[in-house]
């Protein structure tokens, strides 16, 4: 850690993962309810679980996305951040929105449309805590160097804040509400979010391989402008079945398939430097995150979304258990992993000590990675059963439910070993700091003493 | 990547593009509004009703468990079609009177069944949410979904 002010990531870091724990204990919960449905169906009804469990998903990405920035901003720029107290300060009021925004849920105080149901004043405060963010780390950018990452990860969080706004239009025509929900959801997490992903991608990769900047920041402008090209109009391919024109079914196609090509540029990219530095950092679980979240985002949004993409397939398998796969993937390999990655980089540094825990660590990676992948096994095959029983058969939802029971259990040893390997990772990360030292060096330091 | 290509090169096109590509998807976003307000969807029969009820799906947050038009969660039963599914079309009132007893009944409270909650829903609101629900079955998706099933 170059600049002292790069500390308030370690604050951000820290409610990132408590909410991170949040969202995977309501996770289990959920997947319970599948299995065993009477489970508190009065006290917690499936609804209120399921809205816990992707807004703090969301949130707690957000969180460490803003923790990244402030962890990297500094170093890229070479100058302290413009005001770490106005960063707490941010920290603080987004927290006590989400916290708020969690406990109001559960006494059903929502709005109601999927991902945004947080009730208007914690948008207002959303959007507060955005430019407090911009304002922020857009006065550090411009009184220090401007790198290519800084740029990129600032364009990418304006763009959050920018389409965010949409979220605050509801109009009564439901086929409008549902084109303009799109501008959030979809060109949040297949547009600006894959900016900030590749920024925070291409700076772990020159310092953990030390590769020349200039490459890489070439590499950096090609990933993001093959998302951007392909993932605008790749929009269109929400814009099948909601009453939107038929056009968009050759335009989603067409862009959204292009939209695999950015996710298997930053797995060539990932590779192609550890392979070219030759160089072995220390930090070996920081690398396996980082090298693991190019790969899993490739096959989780990369793959699994093409897997249903193409608009004749997807007038079958839509809002199956096929859309639930590629979602938990998706995230996990895009965005979840980004964040482990960034965080399990930057804390030896935060916290002082040389890189600590690496054998949990990188437990835990095989652990939460096994588990999602196997989590996404199952609801694949979940998924492809209902569709032919439901679209092609015809047979009524819940009888094909009774049907795939089975996945679902599967699904929730999947979740199982998620939460364990999250519990282990949280330990590494924040338990007792232990130095892991090559046998060679600890044991010539004993001969010496 | 050649020392040819630039990293100013790679610049512009990036931002260039992006500009590019978003610009069309905002010009087809304009296209698509005048076409979901005139032609996909039932202007003359989005009352106030209609608009109240979708307010009755928001506030019990219906979305996360079931889907509609094939967003949502997905444990429950699509809706976009479930005034087809319970006849509505040819008996519209029968279909009222059908999900009036259904939101009434709820939770079904049977073990090993996946139980839907009780809201507490007036009369009106259901009647203004079966409104919504008979406006929304008749949106032209593409002849989306496939079955009657949903």
């Amino acid at each position: 850690m170059k600049y002292e002010s790069q500390k308030v990531a370690l604050y951000y870091f820290a409610a990132a993962m408590g909410l991170f724990g949040v969202q995977i204990l309501v996770g289990l919960l959920a997947g319970t309810v599948y299995v065993l449905p009477n489970t508190l169906s009065e006290l917690l009804p499936f609804n209120i679980i399921r809205m816990i469990h992707t807004n703090a998903l969301i949130v707690w990405l957000l969180i460490g996305f803003f923790g990244a920035a402030y962890y990297l901003v500094p170093e890229e720029a070479e100058t302290e951040l413009h005001s770490p107290k106005l960063a707490l300060i941010q920290l603080g009021l987004f927290v006590f929105g989400a916290l708020a925004a969690v406990v109001g849920y559960v006494f059903r105080i929502h709005e109601g449309r999927e991902f945004l149901e947080q009730p208007l004043w914690i948008k207002a405060a959303i959007v507060v805590v955005a430019l407090m963010f911009l304002y922020n780390i857009t006065l550090t950018v411009l009184k220090g160097r401007r790198t290519v990452i800084t740029n990129i990860l600032l364009v990418g969080m304006w763009g959050i804040a920018v389409f965010f706004l949409f979220s605050f239009y509801n109009p009564g025509n439901l086929s409008l509400d549902k084109m303009y929900w799109w501008y959030v959801v979809h060109l949040w997490v297949e547009g600006v979010w894959e900016l900030v992903l590749a920024s925070i991608l291409a700076f772990l990769m020159i310092k953990m391989t030390g590769v020349d900047r200039e490459v890489v920041e070439k590499w950096l402008y090609a990933m993001v402008g093959l998302a951007l090209f392909s993932g605008i109009l790749g929009t269109g391919h929400h814009y099948y079945w909601i009453g939107t024109p038929g056009y968009w079914q050759w335009i989603g196609s067409l862009f959204s398939t292009l939209e695999v090509a950015p996710f298997f540029t930053m797995v060539v990219f990932a590779f192609m430097m550890v392979w070219k530095s030759g160089r072995r950092h220390p930090n070996k679980a920081a690398m396996l995150w980082s090298l693991g979240c190019a790969v899993f985002a490739f096959f989780g949004a990369g793959l699994w979304g093409f897997l249903h993409t193409l608009a004749p397939i997807n007038y079958y398998t839509h809002g199956t258990q096929v859309t639930a796969a590629h979602g938990h993937l998706a995230f996990y390999g895009a965005y979840a992993m980004i964040n482990l990655a960034i965080i399990t980089y930057a804390m030896p540094y935060l916290r002082g000590r040389a890189p600590y825990n690496q054998t949990l660590n990188i437990w835990s990676f095989w652990l939460m990675s096994g588990g999602m992948a196997f989590m996404t096994f199952a609801l694949t095959a979940a998924g492809i059963v209902q569709t032919h029983l439901q679209r092609v058969m015809g047979l009524g939802y819940m009888e094909v439910q009774e049907q795939i029971a089975m996945f679902y259990w599967l699904r929730l040893g999947g979740g199982v070993a998620v939460g364990i390997g999250m519990l282990v990772y949280l330990y590494a990360i924040f338990g007792p700091a232990r130095e892991d030292r090559p046998v060679a060096i600890a044991g010539g330091m004993q001969a010496a003493e | 990547m050649t020392e040819r290509f630039t990293k100013a090169a790679a610049r512009n096109i990036f931002y260039g593009g992006s500009l590019f590509f978003f610009a069309t998807f905002i010009a087809l976003t304009a296209l698509s509004h005048n076409y979901v307000v005139n032609t996909s969807t039932d202007k003359k029969t989005l009352s106030e009703a209609v608009v109240r009820g979708k307010h009755v799906w928001e506030k019990n947050s219906c979305i996360n468990c079931h889907t509609l038009l094939g967003e949502g969660a997905y444990f429950a039963p699509e809706l976009g079609n479930v005034w087809l599914r319970y006849g509505g079309d040819k008996d519209p009132e029968g279909a009222v009177m059908a999900l009036k007893s259904w939101m009434a009944a709820q939770p079904s409270g049977i073990e090993g069944r996946r139980q839907m909650p009780q809201f507490h829903l007036t009369e009106g609101e259901v009647e203004d949410l079966a409104a919504f629900l008979e406006w929304t079955s008749r949106i032209n998706t593409q002849n989306w979904p496939p079955k009657l099933s949903g």
